[in-house]
């Protein structure tokens, strides 16, 4: 039974895997139906879609989050029909997932983490020799040249996604299921990952990468399976030449998208917000400066990039002068409209009109038991409130226009945001910055892991704020959305400002060169 | 209240109306969760249990006279714990700083003579102090809560034998004071068997019930938001009018000279304002906001040292209200006043539905949740249950209600309840996704809200 392959076959290879009729309902919603996929040995299969298309829901049904019993279908793995009771019993036979949040913990080292709950042991006394040398064994493979006794801690984003691989690889993985893995690394991380999994194949290893990036998709997929609203849309062979960005754009939203930014006149007056030689000290290390002496300036309907890498000092900078959240305020001036303002929190910032996108929505942007209403209100609590008592009426319809008019996708704004998918979660969380009338708009990656879709319309929304005459800061490690959208571009690097460029006198080259090098203002002219 | 000033702004249309079944749970009020309809069930069930198992023992008036003037004060104490616990704290030092006011009034009153209203007021200004002392270190020094009550405890407890030599003080016989612990409500008889301000009160809250409906579903309409079906609507008022009737007569047919009690009334007026100060007001979504997040509640703007702090002190505060309702009840402030209140007090509010990791939690829901504890004890005692069993009783009691709820929130919601409720409006989850231009959509926002005065 497992060895024929509805999809077209590409392979006559009997496939590692086939998820056949997979249909998958929540309360509410379906989530997937009818879905079918087949993953050969030793072969990248990737899987894209916008935000809600089913991926994860997936993904969850093969790694056993969804039991046997929850769905409808069939999981045939290595020939057997599979029964998951959950992610012990598909791990057992080699199926591991690397999820966006890691399970590592922080205060452990690389070793105690590459082998927590299944450590090596004689006699019930952990073997520490032995893990150590198996764990530099599994380090060399990944390629991370740290010491094992290293917390995770200090370790950065694309160490730790390293370190969960060679966890995977220490459990035995021959089917890899990655989630979005290069979501929150830099351009060098993202190539060295890419190049793993490439280097995974070639020991037999299978992959399922989830990602919206479609030039990863290009270069390392075999094949690609397009879903959309819970059913799978076409499944195509990457070797073949039959994929292009165009065609998977169009599979994923069901439309070709004819430019990836709307187009926009922008109409810029003055300056109105300027921070001058801000310093701001790191929280928990004192001696070290986050900043030193910055100065930057926004003008009304002007939309302005930072760019730079993960780590730069963006988000640092950015919560330190949205009212001192991060670190301690050293020294620097904050002028708005000429005057200075002096922002103790935030919300003395909010109250002057700044407003500030946190680029971890779940951690920062939103109260996860707070339903879409409460959410939408949150930072501006006062609009709906009169003497202390919150208004319901007013409350309902605030949520309502903003439910409408970003096009929230909920059943009704009582649902809980936990329930809601990232790029509408993404949503919500505008909708409650831009409900506090901002004149000056801060957002800290706001695209980050939402698909091509979901990018446009928010895209849409960052013009439409500029051309009601707010100044926007958009932080970005996506060059080419700073390019698309931004008028004019700092660059930050080691939480210096090195460059000051108007769009049309940046290119990506330049960009890269003023986000990964110190020397100051000299990459042009 | 819903000036035209918004309307300039077309309201949105409210969905169309479904029936569903999860609106039962309206039944119980605003922001009721499932585990709340169900700790409510259990209430009545242990009611019914016992009342069937005493041979009507548990619902004879006199039962229920010492069942709310032996229990008013924790079930008080679980009003101000809800909040801390909302807000992600708790508080371990409320018996002993119940048991330091209690003894500084009594002593106001048995040797510096005060009259027994500034007495009183005395007692609630030393529960704020303390309050601002403890609200100090958790919110402005950023200890956590459970190490500065567990030093309050300590220090409170010391504070009271201190004060009182570690002896016993009692209030003078026939003092005034008295009345707020084991007080009955007047009652000008005119020859009638029943407690007339009893009555009177009922009538008043049946009264209240009805109007309060009626008042918020026309504000509903107005505001153009779903409204309850009305057939909910009506069995919630009639369920309550049942209870209030029936609670009402059998509290006024007590022996004569009884009543509703005092306690009972201050009780009552305290789970209004706090309901009402919880759901409706900034400071009550700022409480739930910095309980489920504390950092995107700063990052919103909310000042989330004063929530602390107001917590920390209105809590001291409620402590010391209980302490000052135990004091006139027995009448004397004893070293041992207060002992293991506080655990009664966060058991109820754990049975009650709320979440040890904050953000979640109703003060109905820990009022009710206490009513179970004090029910249970009251039953069991009246059937002869010695207090090892008790005990031990108590303790499953809390372990089974919490394990449930875990359990059933682990299995990923499958109340039934919720289900349909989800299940009914499926077909909206499924926006067609947007065509070739997403920005053809008006992007015109709400602008003004009313209200924000600029």
């Amino acid at each position: 039974m497992s060895a024929q392959n509805p999809q077209a076959g590409i392979d006559v290879v009997p496939p590692i895997l086939e998820m056949r009729g997979i249909s998958k309902e929540f309360p509410g919603v379906k989530a997937l139906s009818d879905v079918s996929i087949s993953v050969g040995p030793g072969q990248i299969h990737a899987v894209a879609g916008e935000n809600g298309a089913g991926k994860s829901t997936l993904m969850k049904v093969l790694s056993g989050v969804h039991p046997y019993g929850s769905y409808r279908g069939d999981i045939v793995y290595e020939g057997k029909l599979q029964r998951f009771r959950g992610v012990g019993s598909s791990e057992a036979v080699g199926i591991v997932t690397i999820h966006q949040e890691f399970a590592l913990i922080p205060e452990l080292s690389i070793t105690e983490n590459i082998f927590l709950g299944s450590e090596i042991t004689r006699g019930g006394v952990i073997d520490w020799g032995e893990e150590n040398r198996r764990a530099e064994e599994l380090l060399a493979l990944v390629g991370l040249r740290e010491h094992p006794a290293t917390p995770i801690k200090h370790l950065g984003v694309g160490k730790q996604q390293l370190v969960e691989i060679a966890r995977a690889l220490h459990k035995d993985v021959k089917l890899l299921i990655l989630d979005e893995p290069t979501a929150t690394l830099n351009g060098a991380d993202s190539q060295h990952l890419l190049d793993l999994i490439l280097g995974l194949k070639d020991r037999g290893v299978s992959s399922i990468i989830i990602s919206h990036k479609l030039n990863e998709i290009e270069q390392i997929a075999d094949s690609i399976t397009i879903l959309r609203d819970g059913h799978a849309i076409e499944t195509l062979s990457v070797k073949a030449h039959e994929v292009d960005e165009d065609r998977i754009i169009r599979g994923m939203v069901g439309r070709s998208l004819q430019s990836r930014f709307p187009d926009r006149q922008p109409r810029i007056g003055e300056v109105f917000f300027e921070v001058r030689d801000w310093t701001v000290r790191h929280p928990q290390s004192p001696e070290r400066l986050v900043c030193k002496n910055e100065s930057f300036s926004v003008r009304r309907g002007e939309i302005v990039g930072l760019a730079g890498l993960m780590g730069a000092g963006r988000t640092e900078l950015a919560m330190s002068v949205f009212g001192r959240s991060y670190g301690s305020y050293v020294s620097g001036r904050i002028f708005k409209d000429g005057r200075e303002i002096v922002l103790n929190d935030a919300s003395e910032a909010i109250a002057h009109g700044i407003a500030y996108v946190s680029e971890d929505r779940t951690a920062l942007g939103l109260n996860l038991l707070d339903d879409v209403k409460e959410s939408v209100v949150s930072a501006g609590l006062g609009k709906v409130a009169r003497f202390g008592l919150v208004d319901d009426g007013e409350e309902r319809r605030a949520a309502e226009s903003y439910r409408s008019g970003l096009r929230i996708k909920t059943p009704s704004i009582d649902e809980g945001v936990s329930r809601l998918s990232g790029g509408n979660q993404q949503k919500v969380v505008l909708a409650k910055w831009m409900f506090t009338d901002p004149e000056l708009l801060i957002l800290d990656e706001p695209t980050r892991g939402i698909d091509v879709g979901a990018k446009f319309e928010i895209y849409g929304i960052i013009q439409r704020l500029a051309a009601q005459g707010s100044g926007i800061v958009l932080i970005s490690s996506e060059l080419p959305e700073l390019l698309g959208i931004c008028d004019r571009i700092y660059t930050i690097f080691e939480g210096a400002i090195t460059n000051d460029l108007a769009v049309a006198d940046a290119d990506p080259e330049t960009l890269m060169r003023s986000i990964t090098t110190t020397q100051k203002k000299a990459a042009t002219r | 209240m819903s000036d035209d000033s918004t309307t300039s702004e077309p309201a949105q249309k409210p969905p169309a109306r479904r029936f569903r079944l999860g609106e039962l749970r309206l039944l119980m009020g605003l922001q009721s969760s499932g585990r709340q309809f169900g700790i409510l069930g259990a209430l009545v069930a242990i009611i019914v249990f016992f009342q069937v198992l005493t041979g009507g023992k548990t619902l004879d008036p006199i039962n229920l006279l010492n069942l709310v003037n032996g229990n008013a004060y924790v079930l008080i104490l679980a009003v101000g714990m809800v909040l801390v616990i909302i807000a992600g704290h708790i508080d371990l030092s409320v018996g002993s700083v119940a048991a330091f006011v209690g003894i500084v009034v009594a002593i106001s009153i048995d040797q510096w003579h005060l009259p027994w209203a500034l007495a009183l007021l005395l007692g609630l200004a030393v529960g704020a102090l303390v309050g601002a002392w403890q609200g100090f270190w958790v919110a402005y020094v950023g200890v956590p809560a459970f190490i500065v009550t567990l030093a309050g405890m300590l220090i409170f407890r010391g504070a009271n034998q201190f004060v009182g030599n570690s002896t016993s003080v009692s209030l003078p016989a026939g003092n005034t004071f008295a009345f707020l612990g084991s007080g009955y409500l007047p009652d000008p008889a005119w020859g009638v068997q029943l407690n007339l301000s009893t009555v009177v009160l009922g009538a008043v809250a049946v009264a209240l019930v009805v109007v309060r409906e009626a008042v918020r579903r026309r504000g509903a309409r107005r505001a153009g938001s779903e409204l309850v079906p009305l057939w909910a609507a009506v069995v919630r008022v009639a369920v309550l009018v049942v209870v209030i009737a029936g609670a009402s007569y059998l509290f006024a047919k007590g022996p004569a000279g009884t009543s509703f009690p005092v306690s009972g009334v201050i009780l009552v007026v305290l789970v209004l304002g706090y309901s009402f100060l919880s759901n409706r007001t900034v400071i009550g979504r700022h409480i739930y906001a910095v309980g489920g997040n504390w950092r995107a509640a700063e990052l919103s703007g909310v000042k989330i040292r004063r929530v602390n702090f107001f917590v920390m002190v209105n809590m001291s505060v409620i402590a010391a209200f209980a302490g000052e309702m135990w004091v006139a009840r027995a009448a004397a402030s004893g070293p041992g006043d207060g002992i293991g209140w506080e655990l009664d007090a966060i058991a109820a509010v754990f049975i009650g539905g709320a979440a040890v990791s904050g953000g979640i939690g109703t003060i109905v829901g820990s009022v009710v949740g206490g009513l179970v504890i004090a029910v249970l004890n009251n039953g069991l005692s009246l059937l002869g249950v010695s207090s090892d069993r008790v005990q031990i009783i108590k303790g499953m009691v809390l372990l089974v209600a919490v394990g449930l709820d875990v359990y059933s929130k682990s299995r990923g919601r499958p109340s039934i309840i919720g289900r349909l409720q989800r299940r009914a409006l499926a077909p909206t989850a499924e926006v067609p996704p947007p065509d070739k231009t997403p920005l053809d959509t008006p992007l015109d926002m709400p602008v003004e809200h009313g209200g924000s005065g600029s």
